[in-house]
């Protein structure tokens, strides 16, 4: 079944048509608008489902569809994916489901704008994965901002306007330099095919103005240090249904813009560059690790620990070319890290902020200070969180540690210092993480708040029990995940070193 | 000597009748409403655009003495026009009849314009254009007075016309100088002989753009748009702010790339200079204001720093790129100033930003209606004015202005803070207990809806309006 489906469009069109029906139905009836919601988000991720099994084993693109949108500049609607992308989409229909869940009984201003903007939001994210043209992702990349900003700024918490403002203003002016850049592709490769980007033999200071260009769009959207200061005020206001979105899967379209952009269309810039690179991921890594600590706000502090493990990600990427320079092997480790470590945060952040969402939903504060004796009053949650909070430290067994572990290992190959100095994570990482669950979920009961606190209900059992199992499931077994991407991750490195013109 | 071929001008002689028709048929017909002069107004444009169409798309013929060309560079200008300009009616009616201001000489006056903008975009001579500048401008400046007892409506008025006979009169010495130079009125004459070696033609150019430009309303010529804007009923704003732009694309391409093809060197420099100028002053300028309708006009001020981005290109693709720029942006702005004109009602004006707030909780559909507006004069995806910006930018980058390029997308950033501006009071923030029901007829509604769903599907499917552009200049 499902051959000669048109799986991509349909993921891209489904949540969005089923948007859309909720935006006509409206505030009228609320039961039977979340329930909608529900069933377009799973029937979207079952239909992304098929894209797992029935992929080949193989680095080239799949279930492509082709055909002419603008004529007359060659622009065309053209979708597929390779072992890149399609682990990407199926997270992102996972979450989504997640995210309707999650917002069930919570969300009572506008529920149906509220589904709609998510709906919206997931067919335009799997928009963004799935593009083989240059202009059809950046109106993907682009039309992205306009949901969330709406969610931020209407659903959002008390200084939701300024963080949504800023939220928008950064991810756009970083875009905007992108879109001249590939409009300069374009006039170099005579077509908008991002495959026709790569290869092209571009002169070095062109190299580096186009690798500077991308870097601006992806590095906001990652964050990397310094570009990151809009993260943490977006994830506090935002709704935690937003929050989720915002970690799981948007800063890794981030990091699929290097894969797919950066690193194959400017392998000499990205080899000139990548001392920047590095730098700034171990910026990323130890000082953002820092301030982690320091955090007094729960969302805030996540927010932090999310940059932080984003710059393995971004390590694993760049570190390649020292790698390759030292050794044969390694590289294909270092990036096969940084997918994992991409997937594992989609899961780890995606649990971390659903359980202060349940927290917060309860208490209305997210402030470490004010909780203090949970586990008293929800046992069952304190559990839960436990093992996210592991998870976020990189404990042994859970996803969390498979995808640093292989960009340490790999890094070593590079330069004994940025292992070392990526390692520390494993330390501070554990600090501010276990800190906050300490202060937060042990000891004696703190106020009368905590002590009236009930205990996770049926439904919020099932959105941590998914993500338990999948946090394990990666982490015990990450090898599927692994092999369905190495093929496409070796075709890349292959272009980022044959590509090269000096 | 033979007869001029009236057929090929039946578009202006019909409108131009029509006009006349109107006029007097609004004297005897009774009723407050105007239907008459409404509804024929309306069957005017359809018929007009028919007529367009039929006998000047795809050809190029000149008549009466080659003062005028039918050509599908006209055609698709004038078709563009009569849809603004129906736009215009339409929003029109219910505010003007609120105010006691429905006459049926606003039709007329609009009617008039239009011609006016129909011979500019048909002109082969220099004293066509003038003379279509000149009906145009006549029938705006009483368009903006047209509530008479309004003071900041007659001072917006005055300056509107002092400014505009200035500019005209500049124009008009300019053109006396081509004239000196070549002994030659005919704009294909012209080209043949000006050329750059002559000082004379490249004063003639300066004055010829400062005409053009004013039209336009790029900086620094473009002081009187924030005052007309606020000053003029909403929709001769709207009206002021639409048609207009697309027309002055037609004088443009007429006198300067057209007329004077040799001067390029010239004229691009001082494209350069206007349109950097525009995407600062406008973009800078529009950060600060409170009022909507001034905040439109100087974001207008800045989309003309694009349309003169796509001009100065110099090729085939960038006039293309300038003149789907013009067209979309008309369209979009129409749909900012008919939100204005729905909150609006007798004797209070929704015209300050803080009128906008709650709109979303208020009436939902004129709350999506101008999210897609401001997004689309933001230049996000999905709506069509990322693509004209993109083309505008692909036309820079194809003839290496690269940074001029970079300049413009930055500036565009500072735009999508005023629009987010405008996008935080709609949705954002809570509504004024003062605030009124909105009403509005089912047919302004459906009107708005549909201008912004245009916004929206041209913004997904852009090729065929792309396509039409592109083939004019082919």
């Amino acid at each position: 079944m499902f051959e000669g489906w048109p799986l991509l469009s349909l993921l891209v069109w489904l949540p969005i048509a089923g948007g859309l029906i909720l935006l006509a139905i409206g505030e009228r009836a609320p039961g039977a608008v979340r329930g909608l919601a529900l069933l377009t988000a799973v029937l979207t991720f079952l239909l992304s489902l098929p894209l797992w099994t029935q992929f080949q084993p193989g680095a080239a693109m799949q279930f492509v569809e082709s055909v002419d949108w603008i004529p007359a500049f060659g622009v065309k609607y053209a979708l597929g994916v390779d072992g890149i992308a399609m682990p990407m989409i199926i997270l992102t229909t996972f979450s989504i489901v997640l995210v309707v869940l999650a917002g069930w009984e919570v969300i009572t201003q506008r529920p149906a704008a509220y589904y709609a903007s998510f709906l919206i939001m997931e067919g335009i994210m799997v928009g963004v994965f799935a593009a083989l043209d240059a202009i059809l992702f950046y109106v993907f990349w682009e039309a992205m901002l306009v949901p969330m900003f709406l969610i931020i700024g209407v659903w959002g918490g008390p200084n939701r306007v300024y963080a949504t403002i800023k939220f928008f203003l950064y991810t756009f002016l970083g875009s905007v330099l992108m879109l001249v850049a590939l409009i300069y592709l374009r006039y170099q490769a005579g077509s908008f095919a991002i495959a026709d980007f790569y290869g092209l033999g571009l002169p070095m200071q062109t190299q580096v103005l186009i690798f500077l260009a991308f870097l601006a769009a992806f590095a906001v959207k990652v964050p990397m240090w310094p570009v990151h200061t809009w993260l943490p005020d977006a994830h506090v206001e935002a709704p935690t249904g937003g929050s989720v979105i915002l970690a799981a899967i948007m800063l890794k379209i981030g990091a699929y813009g290097f894969l797919r952009f950066s690193l194959p269309i400017t392998p000499d810039a990205s080899l000139s560059l990548d001392w920047l690179m590095i730098a700034l991921s171990l910026i990323a890594v130890v000082y953002i690790g820092l301030v982690a600590l320091v955090q007094q706000d729960m969302k805030k502090l996540i927010a932090y620990s999310s940059i932080a493990h984003m710059g393995f990600v971004t390590l694993g990427f760049f570190a390649i070319f020292r790698i390759l320079a030292n050794s044969e092997s390694g590289a294909l480790l270092a990036m096969q890290g940084g997918m994992v470590q991409m997937v594992s945060h989609g899961f780890v952040s995606a649990a971390m902020f659903l359980c202060v969402g349940v927290l917060y939903d309860r208490m209305h504060s997210r402030k470490i200070a004010d909780y203090g004796g949970v586990v008293n009053t929800m046992p069952k949650f304190a559990a839960f969180f436990l093992l996210f909070a592991m998870a976020n430290a990189g404990l042994p067994g859970t996803s969390g540690f498979v995808g640093e572990f292989m960009v340490i290992l790999a890094t070593f190959k590079a330069n004994f210092w940025y292992a070392l100095l990526a390692a520390t994570t494993l330390i501070t990482g554990a600090g501010y993480t276990l800190w906050m669950f300490k202060r937060v979920v042990f000891g004696e009961i703190a106020n009368e708040h905590v002590a009236e606190l009930q205990d996770i209900n049926a439904r919020e059992f099932l959105i941590l029990a998914i993500l338990a199992v999948a946090v394990l499931g990666l982490g015990l077994y990450p090898a599927p995940l692994v092999e369905v991407m190495e093929p496409t991750l070796q075709q890349l490195i292959q272009v980022v070193t044959a590509g090269r013109v000096g | 000597m033979p007869m001029p071929d009236f057929s090929l001008a039946l578009p202006e002689i019909w409108v131009g009748a029509m006009a006349c028709v109107i006029l007097v048929a609004d004297l005897f017909v009774p009723g407050k409403d105007r239907a008459v002069s409404y509804y024929l107004s309306l069957l005017t444009l359809a018929v007009a655009a028919w007529l367009t169409l039929d006998t000047q798309w795809g050809v190029r013929e000149l008549t009466f003495s080659g003062t005028y060309v039918a050509d599908s560079l006209g055609a698709i200008l004038k078709v563009s026009i009569y849809g603004l300009t129906a736009l215009a009616f339409i929003y029109a009616r219910g505010y003007l009849k609120a105010r006691d201001l429905l006459q049926g000489e606003y039709f007329v006056l609009g009617l008039m314009a239009l011609l006016g903008m129909m011979v500019m975009a048909s002109a082969h001579s220099l004293l066509t254009a003038y003379i279509g500048l000149e009906l145009l401008s006549l029938s705006l400046y009483a368009m903006v007075a047209f509530n008479r007892d309004s003071r900041v409506a007659s001072e917006a008025a005055m300056k509107y016309f002092v400014l505009g006979a200035l500019s005209s009169g500049i124009l008009l010495y300019g053109m006396s100088m081509i004239y000196g130079g070549t002994a030659s009125l005919d704009l294909a004459v012209i080209a043949e002989r000006a050329s750059a070696d002559n000082m004379l033609f490249v004063f003639g150019l300066v004055f010829v753009m400062v005409g053009v430009t004013f039209k336009f309303g790029a900086v620094p010529f473009h002081m009187w748009i924030p005052d007309v804007y606020e000053g003029a009923p909403t929709p001769v704003a709207l009206f002021i702010g639409t048609g207009p732009k697309v027309a002055a694309i037609a004088l443009f391409m007429r006198l300067v790339s057209e007329g004077m093809p040799s001067l390029s060197e010239q004229w691009q420099l001082m494209l350069v200079i206007l349109a950097v100028l525009s995407l600062v002053i406008g973009n800078l300028f529009a950060v600060v204001q409170t009022n909507f309708k001034r905040l439109l006009g100087y974001s207008t001020v800045s989309h003309v720093g694009f349309i003169l981005l796509g001009l100065l290109a110099g090729t085939e693709e960038g006039n293309a790129a300038a003149l789907f720029y013009a067209i979309t942006y008309a369209l979009t702005a129409a749909g900012a100033f008919a939100v204005i004109i729905l909150l609006s009602r007798r004797g209070f004006e929704a015209d300050q930003i803080d009128d906008l707030r709650g709109l979303f909780q208020r009436d939902g559909m004129s709350a999506l209606a101008l999210l897609l507006v401001m997004f689309s004069m933001t230049g996000v995806p999905g709506t069509v004015g990322f693509y004209a910006k993109m083309l505008v930018l692909k036309s820079l980058v194809d003839v290496g202005m690269i940074w001029l390029a970079v300049f413009a997308v930055l500036f565009a950033v500072v735009g999508a803070f005023y629009y987010l501006r405008v996008l935080k009071a709609v949705f954002f923030d809570a509504p004024a207990e003062t605030a009124a029901r909105i009403e509005a007829t089912a047919g302004f509604r459906v009107v708005l809806a549909g201008n912004a769903l245009a916004v929206l599907l041209l913004g997904i499917f852009p090729g065929a309006l792309i396509a039409a552009c592109l083939a004019v200049f082919a």
